[in-house]
């Protein structure tokens, strides 16, 4: 049952992969990245259970607070340009 | 028994929607209707997932993190997604 889920998510990641490869602007990639890390974290659960460490839900924790981090610092480089605190907003991205 | 047939269930129903959202990404034609097939996927995808996995775990301390997991993954994916479409409405882009 576990192994169901795995292949699936999996599978996922590689629908997603292909937008992050073909997608026209930057911010179709952006979005695919988001939802590989959240797949990351759904592979980390699924896999910790499979393996019979549960334990691993730690580290899913932590990938999630990490993957939304980094999305919104991508969102604010492509904005502005650099990752500074105090910017004015660059035209276009 | 019942709580292991409930797992398979709702594993598998969220694989459905994990994979359904995967290919909602690579078939929609613009940006704002990716962000709808991506919120399908991380919102009942992984919803689903998390708690068919806290159904073979049971009432433990293994369940609280799970439900963390879930609770954080529910509001900080469309709070992403909604600064994505802000910034991609603001850089120029508009919808087909």
């Amino acid at each position: 049952m576990f192994l169901v889920a795995m292949i699936a998510v999996v599978i996922t990641m590689g629908l997603k992969l292909l937008r992050a490869a073909l997608g026209p602007t930057v911010y179709d990639r952006i979005l695919s990245l988001n939802g590989f890390g959240t797949q990351t974290v759904l592979l980390i659960g699924v896999s910790g259970f499979y393996f019979g460490r549960p334990e691993w839900l730690d580290l899913a924790l932590v990938y999630a607070l990490i993957n939304y981090s980094g999305t919104l610092a991508v969102l604010r480089y492509s904005k502005y340009g650099s990752l500074a605190m105090d910017l004015q907003p660059k035209g276009g991205a | 028994m019942i709580w292991d047939a409930l797992s398979w269930l709702t594993l598998s129903l969220g694989s459905i929607f994990c994979v359904v959202g995967g290919i909602g990404i690579l078939r929609f034609p613009d940006l704002y209707s990716r962000c709808h097939a991506v919120s399908v996927s991380d919102t009942s995808g992984a919803g689903l997932i998390l708690i068919g996995l806290a159904f073979q775990a049971g009432l433990s301390l293994v369940t609280v993190k799970l439900l963390m997991v879930l609770l954080f993954l529910w509001l900080t994916s469309p709070a992403s997604t909604h600064a994505l479409a802000k910034a991609a409405f603001s850089g120029g882009l508009r919808a087909e």
